[in-house]
């Protein structure tokens, strides 16, 4: 077989119904186990959904200057961080433009697991010319577990046989669940409640059974990436390759971004040392970037007339796209920008999309964006929306 | 003392929407609410420790998508989940089941039916057309045929319009269905008894009328209406249970600036030169508004909160007519154990959506027939949930709850209900649901019975029915709930009518409230 399956696989393979699967950094992993991402979807906001998120390329970073090495390749200080701290970071190249975006787990003073979307291995090796740190790639000695929703915590604790609740947002604690050794953090990709469950690839069958064993009575769902695609965009999450491209992928200039044009602009650190990208993201916060990364509602009223002009009631894609769609100024003469992800929330009950705009369209402001009606590409209106979508208290509750 | 610009009677879930839009348009709202919680027929209650019952209204069918937006009611906690499959058990041990995919519903059909399961697809499409025209009509305030005021001609003109704009096919099923009998109309159709009989079940709910009566037909396209919503789903069950969407719409309401008093129920409206002027609590506090909206059935608020001689007297005798007659029980089960039925034997997926305890025609007739001689019925039809497999937080961890919709239950029982016929109707419900699934009685930790004499005592419902007036079709429309007052106004100035006895009314809708608020709000620009 061409594509890897990950370490879960004895167990997610045959939950899927429809043989529907998404291809994840040479892996496959389920688009969704049932016929339907819908339930999978509700299951994320309703109780806990379980995700296989394996494929993650993942790195141990360790060594006397294993902390210097990370500060110099990310955008955030990871030397203020402490023992037990989670990073979200993006990481740029010398002229600030983002090369990919993941997470930093403090493991300790000076062991670190980096995460990220892209393999990261030689761009690590390349910064950390004359410095004391070994780089090890463990993207297949480790696999993942991601355990989102109001009621993660709760089937976590009894899995876990502890109390979690001091567990904060971006934290991580090491625990042993059915005398598994795992890593779990606070951490997730759906802007809910949720958890990450780290531990040895070898034993990741009864990691998956002992949690969907103690899940299940909770609402505990497996879901696929159809489902944490709607979720990931309530949520207002960026994802690579679909909202930017890395730079060092982009073919032209115009393909790249810098976090501050992606909202990413509190994760840039400015109290720390030299960094790849410093001097370029220091000129533009300074000047201000010209792009910004922002939410669109569509407005239901004129989706619904632009299909009632043509006899048919209001059609919604079933699931979140990810294409680039223009979106144009109040008359619809002038293009101001892209939406690259879009779908409608069955929660909010509303058609959101994520947007690359000009900065300066404030919150409030009105827009078009393209919409194909019946074979015929029409505007809908839409309204400038700060992200996130959606942001439960339960979130950092 | 506080004047408001706005005082709404009871807090069911119509009288918060019209609180909450009438707040977000910066009035002064104040909502009366006799019950210790705001909700009336949507509400949720531990009645037995950890496990908690959707009393009465237990789905919601077409919460309208803009009100859920225009409040925002996800920020208050609203989550309305997919209810996806229905599952017919039938007498000889068979099933029909239809599930959330098409294909899968397709191939099911086709084992009791080829031809039917072809027809489905047609039929489905023919419905998805008149929802789709019927639909405007709910948006819609209903312009009264008789009149020659501008509005009235132009909402007819426009009803006309559209109504023309069908086309004969369709025009021809709408007539079909405002007058055929849901049995004879979809014998047009089907073959399959176990089809029809649960197609026509939907038809019958809350109406005291059988699957065989003239009429029902239409309230099969009610269920269309919400499958036009599509990936909206405006149908499904609430997160917490129907208590939950009173609580997210109070939470939206509160957060406008209303005022929500619970405790607070009202004796009289206070009327002044023939105008509304504030109300008098059952406390005998008073209280004074602008204007004075009740969202209590037009019972209750014209015979009742009114002195007859403050309205005319054909009006009075028209709201004395409309027709209540409740016909449905609701029972409501703390389990041990999810019940397994010997159709599809084992704890599953089909536990997720309903079971509609509706094997044939004739079975559902019968259930009638027992309800139009005064009885309730021996073996009645059912329509079965269990919340807490939608929303595990219903009950403990593991365990479950039941909820049993059924009809039929007189209001009108003969020799009136009472603690022992309340039981007996338990038992014929417990007793009919074991025969489709044995030893599911063993299962049972908790029973609570309620009857329509019930829901009017808590709810204050008129004869406990559950859509406050029967939604017949002499009922609906600019006939809800009188000729001549369907437009939320009323004859009294400044006193307004919000509840499920306005048009379109029926259901956790919505939309009686919110009209009646657009309605106020144009009055008062």
């Amino acid at each position: 077989m061409s594509l890897r399956t990950t370490p879960f696989h004895p167990r997610t393979g045959p939950l899927s119904e429809g043989q529907a699967w998404r291809r994840w950094a040479g892996y496959v992993v389920a688009s969704a186990y049932e016929l339907s991402h819908d339930r999978e979807y509700h299951a994320i906001r309703n109780s806990a959904a379980l995700f296989d998120v394996s494929p993650l390329y993942k790195y141990m970073v360790t060594g006397k200057d294993a902390s210097r090495l990370l500060d110099h390749v990310v955008t955030r200080n990871v030397g203020k961080a402490k023992v037990g701290q989670v990073l979200y970071t993006p990481w740029c190249d010398d002229e600030g433009k983002q090369i990919d975006d993941g997470t930093i787990s403090v493991l300790g003073e000076q062991t670190f697991r980096m995460t990220s979307a892209d393999p990261t291995l030689r761009w690590l090796h390349l910064n950390a010319s004359g410095l004391d740190v070994t780089i090890a790639d463990v993207s297949e000695t480790t696999a993942a577990l991601s355990l989102q929703g109001p009621s993660s915590r709760a089937i976590l604790q009894i899995a876990a046989e502890r109390d979690l609740s001091a567990l904060k947002y971006f934290r991580l604690t090491s625990a042993k669940i059915r005398n598994i050794p795992v890593t779990i953090s606070r951490t997730g990709y759906t802007g809910d409640l949720g958890f990450e469950v780290w531990v040895d690839a070898s034993q990741a069958v009864p990691l998956w059974d002992a949690l969907i064993e103690t899940g299940t009575p909770y609402g505990l769902t497996p879901a696929g990436m159809l489902a944490l695609d709607v979720a990931r965009i309530e949520a207002g999450l960026l994802l690579i390759e679909v909202d930017y491209f890395s730079s060092r992928h982009a073919l032209i200039e115009s393909q790249k971004s810098s976090p501050l044009e992606l909202g990413l602009g509190w994760t840039v650190a400015t109290d720390k040392e030299r960094y790849n990208g410093q001097a370029a993201l220091d000129a533009e916060r300074k000047r201000g970037p010209s792009w910004q990364f922002t939410g669109l509602t569509v407005d239901w009223d004129s989706l619904e007339q632009l299909y009632a002009d043509v006899g048919l009631p209001p059609r919604l894609p079933s699931q979140a796209w990810r294409t680039s769609v223009p979106i144009y100024d109040r008359g619809g003469h002038t293009q101001l920008g892209y939406a690259t992800s879009g779908g409608w929330s069955p929660l909010l009950k509303r058609y959101m999309a994520l947007a690359h705009l000009g900065s300066e369209h404030a919150p409030g402001m009105e827009v078009r964006m393209e919409v194909t009606v019946e074979h015929h590409r029409k505007q809908a209106k839409a309204l400038v929306t700060p992200l996130p979508f959606f942001n439960p208290e339960r979130k950092r509750a | 003392m506080k004047r408001y610009d706005a005082i709404v009677i009871g807090g069911g879930h119509n009288g918060l929407v019209t609180a909450a839009y009438l707040a977000r348009a910066k009035k002064s709202v104040l909502v009366l609410e006799r019950r210790p919680r705001v909700g009336g027929a949507a509400i949720t209650e531990e009645i037995f420790p950890g496990f908690k019952f959707t009393m009465f209204s237990y789905v919601v069918s077409l919460l309208r998508p803009e009100i859920i937006r225009d409040l925002d009611l996800p920020k208050h906690g609203l989550h309305i989940l997919p209810l996806e499959s229905t599952v017919t058990p039938m007498e000889n041990g068979d099933y029909l089941a239809a599930w959330g995919d098409h294909d899968e519903t397709r191939r099911e059909l086709y084992r009791h039916s080829p031809r039917d399961a072809e027809a489905y697809d047609e039929y489905g499409r023919l419905m998805h057309f008149m929802a789709q025209a019927v639909k405007p009509i709910l948006g819609m305030v209903p312009p009264d045929p008789t009149s020659f005021a501008p509005g009235d001609l132009a909402g007819l003109l426009k009803l006309g319009k559209h109504f023309r704009g069908l086309g004969g096919e369709r025009l021809h099923a709408l007539v079909k269905l405002m007058t055929m009998s849901s049995a004879d109309f979809l014998d047009e159709w089907f073959e399959t008894d176990v089809l029809k009989a649960t197609k026509s079940a939907s038809g019958i709910i809350g109406t005291f009328l059988g699957p065989r009566s003239p009429g029902t037909a239409y309230v099969l396209l009610h269920h269309y209406m919400g499958e036009l919503d599509g990936v909206f789903r405006a149908w499904g069950f609430a997160k917490g249970g129907t208590g939950a969407v009173s609580e997210a719409i109070a939470s939206a309401a509160r957060s406008f600036g209303a005022e929500i008093r619970c405790d607070a129920g009202v004796s009289k409206v206070l009327v002044r030169n023939g105008r509304a002027t504030g109300v008098v609590l059952e406390s005998g506090d008073e209280l004074s508004a602008g204007i004075v909206v009740s969202s209590l059935d037009p019972r209750r608020t014209f015979l009742q909160l009114l002195d007859s001689n403050e309205l005319p007297a054909e009006f009075v005798a028209d709201i004395k007519r409309f027709k209540f007659r409740g016909s449905s029980g609701k029972v409501n089960l703390a389990l041990d154990l999810l019940p397994s039925f010997t159709c599809m034997p084992g704890i599953g997926r089909q536990h997720r959506g309903a079971f509609s305890i509706s094997p044939s025609l004739d079975y559902v007739e019968r259930a009638y027939d027992d309800a139009k001689y005064g009885e309730f019925s021996r073996r009645p039809y059912m329509d079965i949930v269990f919340p807490s497999m939608i929303d595990p937080g219903m009950a403990p961890p593991g365990k479950h709850v039941m909820s049993i919709f059924v009809q039929y239950a007189p209001y009108h029982l003969n020799g009136g209900w009472t603690d022992a016929k309340r039981e007996a109707f338990g038992d014929a419900v417990v007793n009919t649901v074991e025969s489709f699934a044995p030893g599911f009685t063993s299962k049972i930790l908790h029973r609570q019975v309620i009857t329509p004499l019930d829901i009017e005592k808590i709810t204050g419902l008129s004869e406990g029915n559950i859509f406050a007036g029967e939604l017949a079709l002499h009922q609906l429309f600019f006939l809800r709930p009188a000729p001549g007052w369907a437009k939320f106004a009323t004859p009294v100035r400044g006193f307004y009518q919000a509840g499920s006895g306005t048009h379109p009314g029926g259901g956790i809708m919505g939309a009686s409230g919110r009209l009646a608020a657009m309605r106020i709000l144009k009055d008062r620009a």
